[in-house]
C-alpha cells in the first residue's frame, strides 16, 4: 500500500515546523499543504492559549494535530534515525522540557516583546530565569538530545528560530553573550545543520510577519492601562 | 521491588497526583505515598521538583520524574509486564495523547473557572463552555472504546486515567454550584463510564469521596480568599 502522508502548516508557524524537520530528519516523503490561516496562527496568540492553532499531520487519511503528539507519531511509526532517547528515564526528562518550553517559556519570552516599562523589566527578569534552564540543559552537549538532533532539539527550534526575529524587531537583546554561550552556540549549530537550513522559513518575511504581531499585541497591552 | 525504590509525593485531593497512583496499581507496583503538607512545600519536593515545585513527582531509584503525563508514560514504559496502559497502535497512541493534553490544557481550566465565575452571567457562560468540552469528551469516548467499557478498550488506559482522575472534583463543583454537568441525557457514554472507572480496583482506593473532597474544597476556598480555615 502506498504510504500517504499530507502535512497542514502554514509557511511560519514554529509548531508546524517541528513536523517538517521531523520528517525531513527521518527521510519521509509527504506533501505539503499551505493553509491561509488568519492571524488566529500567528506565535504570538500562544500567549492565550484557547485560541493555540497546530499543524496537522494526515497519514493514510488519519488526522492528528498538537505538534509534540505528533513528534511522538512518527517516532512510533517511522523507526529510522530515531529521535527520542531510548532510556525510558532521559526520555520523560526530553518531554518535561519539551512541555515546559511550551507551557512556560514560549509565553514569558513573548511578554518581554510586547511588555513595557516595569512590565517589560519583570518580563526580562522571568524569562532569563527560565532559559538559564535550557542553557544548564546544555551542558557537555552540542544539542540538548546529545551529539546528533532529536526531539528536544526540534521542540526547541523556534528559540532558534524566532527569538532573533523578536530581538531584531524591538531592538532588545534577551539571548545575552555573557549569559547564554552554550544557547547561542546551539542556536548556531541547529540553524547550520543541513536538514534545517533547508527548511527554514525566510528570515525577512518572518521580520514582517512579526513586526506586525508584535505591534499589534504590544498596543493591546498598552490599552489595557 | 523494594518498596522504598518508589516514591511518590503527592496530595490525595489533588487529580493529577491520583493518575500515577493508578498507574501504579495497574503495575502492581509498591510504592512509598509521601504526603505534602498542606500550605507548604517540603525539601524533597523542592529539590525534586525545582523547576516547577508542584506534585506529583515519582521518585524512581532516586530519579525524580514530574508532570502527571510524563509520570503515567514513564511507569507504562518501565513495568513492561504488566497490563499496558497506552495502546500498542501509533495511531491509537496519538489520539489518547492527544485528548490527554486537552483534558488538562482546556477542560480542567474550564472546570475550574466556574467555582470562579463573578455572576451569573459568567458563570452560565463557563458551564456552558464545559458542557461543549464534554460533548466532544462523549464523541472521543464512542470513537476509542470503540463499544468497550473504557477508552482504553477492556481496560483502563492513559485517557481514562488523564479524564477519570478529574471526577472527583468534577462531582464536588456539581455539587457546590447546584449543577449536573455529566448528565445520562447529553453525555450517556460517558456517565457509565464514570462509575466504571470509579469502580475499577485501579481507582476505588485513591478516589478521594465527594464529601471528603467539598470539605477539602472549602478549606481551599477559603485560604484562597485569606479567611482562616473552618475548625
Amino acid at each position: 500500500m502506498a504510504e500517504e502522508v499530507k502535512l497542514f502548516r502554514n509557511w511560519a508557524g514554529p509548531f508546524a515546523l517541528r513536523v517538517v524537520w521531523a520528517l525531513q530528519l527521518k527521510g519521509v516523503p509527504y506533501d505539503t499543504i499551505y493553509e491561509d490561516l488568519s492571524e488566529k496562527s500567528s506565535l504570538l496568540l500562544h500567549y492565550n492559549p484557547i485560541h493555540k492553532k497546530v499543524p496537522v499531520l494526515v497519514h493514510n487519511g488519519k488526522p492528528l494535530a498538537e505538534s509534540l503528539v505528533i513528534l511522538e507519531y512518527i517516532e512510533e511509526t517511522w523507526k529510522q534515525t530515531p529521535l527520542f532517547p531510548e532510556d525510558p528515564y532521559e526520555r520523560s526528562t526530553a518531554r518535561f522540557w519539551a512541555r515546559f518550553g511550551d507551557d512556560q517559556l514560549m509565553p514569558s519570552v513573548f511578554n518581554v516583546f510586547i511588555k513595557q516599562g516595569k512590565e517589560q523589566e519583570e518580563a526580562i527578569a522571568r524569562a532569563q530565569g527560565d532559559l538559564k534552564y535550557l542553557e544548564e540543559e546544555l551542558r557537555g552537549k552540542k544539542f540538548f538530545s546529545g551529539e546528533k538532533i532529536g526531539f528536544l532539539d526540534l521542540a526547541f527550534g523556534w528559540v532558534a528560530n524566532l527569538v532573533s526575529v523578536f530581538e531584531e524587531i524591538q531592538g532588545l537583546t534577551l539571548i545575552e553573550h555573557e549569559k547564554y554561550p552554550l544557547l547561542l552556540a546551539w542556536i548556531q549549530n541547529f540553524i547550520d545543520a543541513p536538514i534545517i537550513k533547508e527548511s527554514w522559513p525566510p528570515r525577512d518575511k518572518l521580520i514582517t510577519k512579526y513586526r506586525a504581531r508584535i505591534e499589534f499585541y504590544s498596543s493591546k497591552e498598552a490599552a489595557k492601562k | 521491588m523494594a518498596k522504598s525504590e518508589v516514591k511518590l509525593l503527592g496530595a490525595w485531593p489533588s487529580p493529577f497526583v491520583m493518575r500515577p497512583r493508578i498507574a501504579l496499581n495497574i503495575k502492581a507496583v509498591e510504592y512509598d505515598f509521601l504526603e505534602e503538607t498542606f500550605g507548604s512545600k517540603s525539601q524533597l519536593l523542592l529539590q525534586s521538583n525545582p523547576v516547577h515545585k508542584k506534585i506529583p513527582v515519582l521518585i524512581h531509584a532516586d530519579k525524580p520524574i514530574c508532570e502527571s503525563l510524563i509520570i503515567v508514560q514513564y511507569i507504562d514504559e518501565v513495568w513492561t509486564s504488566a497490563p499496558s496502559i497506552l495502546p500498542s497502535d501509533p495511531y491509537d497512541r496519538a489520539i489518547q495523547r492527544f485528548w490527554a493534553a486537552y483534558v488538562d490544557d482546556k477542560f480542567f481550566p474550564t472546570m475550574r473557572g466556574i467555582s470562579a465565575a463573578q455572576g451569573e452571567e459568567a458563570k452560565k457562560a463557563v458551564v456552558e463552555q464545559v458542557a461543549e468540552a464534554l460533548a466532544l469528551l462523549e464523541e472521543a469516548f464512542g470513537k476509542c472504546s470503540k463499544g468497550k467499557a473504557f477508552f482504553g478498550g477492556d481496560r483502563i488506559g492513559l485517557l481514562d486515567i488523564a479524564f477519570g482522575s478529574m471526577l472527583g472534583w468534577l462531582r464536588v463543583t456539581e455539587k457546590t454550584n447546584g449543577l449536573k454537568l455529566l448528565d445520562e441525557a447529553k453525555t450517556p457514554g460517558l456517565a457509565k463510564w464514570a462509575d466504571r472507572f470509579c469502580a475499577d480496583a485501579a481507582v476505588k482506593g485513591v478516589m478521594p469521596e465527594t464529601e471528603k473532597l467539598a470539605e477539602f474544597s472549602k478549606v481551599l476556598m477559603a485560604k484562597m480568599r485569606g479567611a482562616p480555615p473552618p475548625k
